[in-house]
């Protein structure tokens, strides 16, 4: 099989000393990717043809010394809820079939004018919602260590592609740990930055006040990288951050002297969850304050209701935002429908799948007369106490580290017959969403031969730090170098 | 505020799914009414917690709205924004007749 692609730095170094092309890049990414499918279903599509002719554009652009960006050339593959002008956007679902964009998304308008090349849409959860990318219309995405285990998710199949090295990163999207929970699970690093940082223009809408672009890639650098790329403020999305956007990739000082990592109390209980990946996790924390950090502990006392919380709002942001699919205007209608009313009924009916529909039922549920103030509202009262609970700590650390998920990648269908059970994956990400905190996963180590993540939390606009912290650990490590053995 | 344990039944479930313009057959709307009940038997944990006093959050950034010059922008051309609709004539959508004897 064709090799994997390196890291968005070493590709970059070598298109940059002329040893490779743009087109080898993308030929190379494209080859990969259809080696590795249909057995992997990391995508929905490749745009070959486009891919390969961009690709020529840039190496025309760098032979004339007028590159875009040092990534121009370099193939990236997108999760199937961004926008890409010309292109199908599916969600994972049945009721955008045939959907084709007018538009593209702001962050993928970024990544055209660095240059990058959209490789391909990468497999997802219905709308992004679920944690192992099983409720795709499309199937499921499988786990490169164990092909008998999720990625997790929902954006299952860019960390996939990302671990087996058809692209060297991806896009993602982060609504309550759907980037960073399948990076730890699939061995990359995820980082869901700050609410608003990365415009959400062409970006699906599921949870809006928890919706948030993320990127996986091997390394903290290169996630640096990338986030340098699709972050800043976009007139168009009235809850992206006006602050102007770091050098995120000249925060990478490797210096963690004096950095207090917050370590809190009620995330590494005395019992229960696989106390293996704890280890895990502490040990990565020792690595750093070896480096010259400092371990304090913390308190956050509400996050035990975290789930709840996040699924009382989700799910009634959610109810309202995919009313809009209603086979009116684009995607799926039911040809089964006399009235207008009977064709809403029957196209959501159809075109939805038994997540979606859950959803949209507790959503509606607790908007409903009689349950907003017991449920939503308390939801939302709840989620100010976790925020607070935030604030607080952060007083004390600059950092809060955490497992990404109390355990590695389960297996396929284990949890789909129990939401409850599927839900509490997301134990410790959630909360960072509910609060609009930047975090990071990073590999730091194997359970069962498989990947466990350690999560670094920061204050809000505070991915220079997290991102600082990540690449000082794998200057120290090397558990992101490690390939799953079939793609290595 | 105190709940009680929130049973859902049928025909909550069927209340739902008119209000949400879902669709259910029988073996699915039995199924989903059980997920529903499990899942508010989850979140019910909530109550617990005193939240008197405690403002909600609707989202965590301090919203402003804000404000532009009132530019005209370039539209996306009605052509391009039919072009998804399941049917259309010209640039209009085309539905199935909207009132019914039994659901004016």
């Amino acid at each position: 099989m064709v090799a994997a692609l390196g890291t968005l730095r070493e590709l970059a170094h070598a298109l940059e000393a002329g040893t490779c092309s743009a087109h080898e890049l993308v030929r190379q990414s494209l080859e990969r990717a259809e080696a590795l499918e249909p057995a992997l279903g990391a995508y929905l599509g490749l745009r070959a043809e486009a891919a390969l002719r961009e690709a020529e554009e840039a190496d025309r652009r760098r032979a004339r010394g007028a590159p875009r960006s040092p990534l121009d050339g370099i193939p990236v593959a997108v999760k199937d809820n961004l926008a890409i002008r010309g292109e199908p956007l599916s969600c994972g679902s049945r009721i955008l079939r045939g959907y084709v964009s007018p538009f593209t998304s702001t962050a993928v308008a970024h990544l055209e004018r660095a240059g990058l090349v959209v490789v391909g849409r990468t497999n997802l959860d219905e709308f992004a919602m679920g944690s192992s990318t099983e409720h795709s219309c499309a199937g499921p995405t499988r786990n490169p260590f164990d092909p008998e285990r999720t990625p997790g998710g929902s954006s299952g199949g860019s960390a996939a592609a990302v671990a087996t090295g058809s692209v060297p990163a991806a896009l993602g999207s982060d609504t309550g740990g759907s980037v960073r929970q399948p990076a730890s699970f699939c061995g990359v690093v995820g980082l869901k930055p700050t609410y608003g940082r990365v415009s959400r223009l062409g970006l699906v809408a599921f949870a809006s006040s928890l919706d948030q672009v993320g990127v996986l890639a091997r390394s903290a650098e290169d996630a640096a990288l990338l986030l340098g790329v699709v972050a800043g403020h976009d007139p168009a999305d009235s809850t992206s951050l006006p602050q102007p956007v770091p050098d995120y990739a000249a925060a990478l000082s490797g210096d963690v002297s004096g950095l207090r990592i917050g370590i809190p109390k009620e995330y590494f209980p005395e019992q229960g969850g696989n106390a293996a990946v704890f280890e895990r996790v502490r040990a990565a924390v020792a690595e750093l304050v070896s480096a010259g950090a400092r371990e304090v502990t913390v308190s956050l006392p509400h996050t035990r209701h975290a789930i709840a919380t996040y699924y009382l709002i989700c799910t009634a942001e959610a109810s309202s935002n995919l009313a809009r699919y209603d086979g009116v205007r684009y995607g799926h209608r039911s040809p089964r429908a006399r009235t207008l009313a009977e064709m809403y009924r029957r196209t959501r009916s159809e075109g939805f799948g038994a997540e979606v529909k859950r959803r949209i039922l507790l959503g509606t549920f607790v908007l409903s007369a009689g349950y907003f103030d017991a449920y939503y509202r308390k939801a939302q009262q709840v989620r100010t106490l976790i925020r607070r609970d935030f604030e607080r700590a952060f007083e004390h650390c600059d950092l809060i580290a955490t497992p990404t998920t109390p355990e590695p990648a389960f297996r396929l269908g284990e949890r789909e017959r129990d939401p409850v059970s599927m839900y509490l994956s997301d134990i410790y990400t959630v909360s960072v969403n509910l609060a609009g905190l930047p975090a990071i996963s990073v590999p730091c180590g194997e359970v069962g031969g498989l990947p466990v993540g350690l999560q670094l939390i920061a204050p809000p606009l505070g991915e220079p730090e997290v991102l600082r912290a990540a690449d000082a650990y794998q200057r120290r490590t090397d558990w992101h170098r490690r390939r799953p053995a079939e793609a290595a | 505020m105190s709940v009680d344990a929130p049973g859902i039944t049928l025909e909550d479930l069927r209340r739902l799914a008119d209000l949400a313009r879902l669709e259910l057959g029988d073996g699915e709307a039995t199924a989903l009414a059980a997920d529903l009940a499990r899942i508010l038997g989850f979140v019910r944990q909530l109550q617990e917690l005193d939240t008197a006093g405690v403002p909600p959050t609707a989202h965590v950034m301090e919203l402003a709205t804000p404000l532009r010059e009132d530019e005209p922008d370039a539209p996306l051309p009605p052509e391009e924004a039919i072009r998804n609709a399941p049917a259309h004539e010209g640039t209009a959508f085309l539905v199935p007749q909207v009132l019914d004897s039994d659901e004016a």
